[in-house]
């Protein structure tokens, strides 16, 4: 079966983050980044998937020319080839304008499997899926824990609800499902799977490419716009507590001791 | 001009069909931007049978309540939702669509954005007015940044809120019962394509946790499942209870019943010691209601820190050793 994961590249979650003149954006020099965490379990699964069915991963990623990295670790992991969504029109979009971009360019794959992860951990909007899904005209399912192989051309998956609740449901193929975290153990990409990634396709595409005008897409195609981000305000003051290992661990128990009275 | 509708979720058949309580808290943000803005505030109820869930919804002071009924309703799945909310939106036009930011939410919501082509801010912690225009405050980067967003274009546009950020106790109640109106959708030509098998909870050794006086909790930060011993040690000193942040349960190193947050358990014991736990906001939903916070975290810029009443920036592996012995030396006093 052939199934499209969709990646984005996101800061490393202990990155530094400083925020960008004009206070709308942070400085992307200098930030380590990573595959965000969800869509790092949609990969696994959508490979784990062709393992067993045979078929084959295609990774689309919308994101300028560092995104690269990331796409090149997925191609590692035993992704086949890759989209990459590459033009300055594409940037400063929100998850709408995002979504309407990677569907278009999914579309030219007709894949029988859509998978992106649950939300990312920088934008965090946890729409991109469903979006492309509803743009597609595909059956959906969120925050899932478990995929079974396909039978009869429906695929059975578990939904994790609140509070410690779970749902199994099948959904006609093809479909677009969003991945959470921890469904799988996530693959480390061998040296041999690195050496391989160089020399797979990553096909470049701007707007044209996948039938839209430039101002339907990025910050141009958005229907949300930040105004302002900032270091938000702290609920408490924390006291921190100074000095080596042991002072401030002992600092500590005499607060809890005598201040906070919780020892 | 268009009216504020917040909508409410309700349990499913064999949970009682009972509106839920986050609906309140809809509610509530609806109220003070009805105020703010000059606007009637509705409420929006589904229910696959009978009027319950809306009357429960009446009670509070808003202009009507509509209620969607039909039995395709329950099970929960989303095109029907989906379907029925769109009918309701194209027919009655209103400015601003509110929705809890629920799992149940996040698997249709955003398809019915996309179908009316509308801006879905989500997982939104305040507001504010300038104007006619509404301000909402997100908190991307994991709760490192806040974000203000606007909306751009003309309406509808759609909201959904994180659990919490307006009290549902804080919904005014109205001097008597809203009036209730059926709102008609027509959902013949539409068949779910999505089938459910199986709902179910797992309950396998479940550890409850909302019990613990005192809750040592460990993150990421552990690197490694062979270091939880040095914060087990530190729980067992201190007689407390071992619990973690997601990443942990996910790597499984610790098993799913210790988990803390939106997808765990919800405590509030008297001291909670977060240990390389930066601070996401699925893991402070699940504790930011305890007594004393302890925060252990390398980056001094951890969200955990703005919520503790102590804080120590350092290497666990250095101070979480210390605090166990130090504990251990008063205990042993006593």
């Amino acid at each position: 079966m052939k199934i499209v994961v969709c990646i984005k590249q996101v800061p490393e979650r202990d990155a530094r983050l400083k925020i960008a003149e004009g206070g709308a954006s942070i400085v992307e020099q200098d930030v380590a980044t990573e595959i965000n965490e969800s869509d790092q379990y949609a990969l696994e699964a959508g490979l784990r998937l062709a393992d067993s069915q045979g078929g084959e991963v295609v990774v689309a990623c919308l994101g300028p020319d560092r995104a690269e990295e990331a796409i090149r670790r997925a191609l590692a992991m035993g992704a086949a080839r890759a989209l990459h969504l590459n033009d300055p029109a594409f940037q400063g979009g929100d998850g709408a304008a995002t979504a309407r971009a990677l569907a278009a360019a999914i579309r030219l794959e007709a894949p029988e499997l859509v998978l992106t992860g649950l939300q990312s951990d920088d934008a965090g909007w946890a729409q991109t899926g469903l979006l492309i899904a509803e743009r597609l005209g595909l059956p959906s399912a969120t925050l899932i824990m478990e995929v079974e192989p396909p039978q009869d051309g429906r695929i059975k998956v578990k939904r994790e609800l609140e509070a410690g609740w779970f749902q199994w449901i099948t959904l006609p193929l093809p479909a677009a499902l969003t991945i959470q975290s921890g469904i799988y153990p996530v693959r480390y990409a061998t040296l041999k799977g690195i050496m391989g990634a160089k020399k797979k396709e990553i096909r470049k595409l701007a707007p044209g490419d996948v039938g839209l005008a430039p101002e339907q897409v990025g910050r141009a195609g958005s229907g949300t716009e930040i105004l302002k981000l900032y270091v938000p305000g702290k609920a408490k003051a924390a006291q921190i507590l100074q000095g080596d290992a042991a002072t401030a661990a002992a600092t500590l128990v005499d607060r809890l001791q005598k201040e906070a009275k919780v020892l | 001009m268009g009216a504020i509708w917040a909508v409410g979720e309700t349990h499913s058949k064999e949970a009682g069909s009972r509106l839920k309580g986050i609906s309140h808290e809809v509610v509530a943000c609806g109220q003070a931007l009805a105020e703010s803005l000059g606007k009637p505030l509705e409420a929006v109820v589904f229910s696959a049978e009978g009027r319950g869930p809306a009357e429960a919804a009446a009670a509070k002071e808003i202009a009507r309540v509509r209620l969607i009924e039909d039995p395709g309703l329950d099970p929960y799945t989303p095109d029907p939702y989906v379907a029925a909310l769109r009918q309701a939106i194209e027919a009655e036009k209103p400015d601003l669509v509110l929705f809890p930011h629920t799992y149940q939410v996040r698997d249709w919501v955003p398809r019915l954005a996309a179908a009316l082509e509308a801006p879905f801010v989500s997982d939104v912690v305040g507001h504010r007015v300038e104007g006619d225009r509404v301000v909402f405050t997100r908190q991307p980067y994991q709760g490192k940044l806040n974000a203000d967003v606007a909306f751009v274009g003309a309406p509808p546009h759609l909201a959904s809120l994180q659990a919490g950020a307006y009290p549902g106790s804080t919904a005014a109640a109205g001097d008597q019962p809203a009036e209730i109106i059926a709102q008609k959708v027509d959902l013949s030509g539409v068949e779910s394509r999505t089938q459910v098998l199986e709902t179910f909870q797992a309950v396998a050794d479940k550890v409850d946790l909302s019990r613990a006086e005192i809750i040592v909790a460990v993150g990421r930060g552990i690197g490694k499942q062979e270091k939880l011993t040095v914060v087990e040690e530190l729980a067992r000193a201190l007689g407390g209870q071992l619990a973690a942040s997601r990443p942990v349960c996910d790597n499984e190193w610790l098993p799913m019943d210790r988990q803390i947050g939106s997808s765990g358990q919800t405590v509030a014991p008297k001291l909670y010691i977060a240990i390389g736990i930066s601070g996401a906001i699925q893991h402070v939903v699940g504790m930011k209601n305890s007594g004393t916070i302890v925060a252990i975290n390398k980056d001094p810029n951890a969200p955990i820190f703005g919520i503790a009443d102590y804080g120590i920036v350092g290497d666990l592996f250095e101070v979480v050793p210390a605090l166990t012995a130090k504990v251990r030396e008063i205990k042993g006093a006593t």
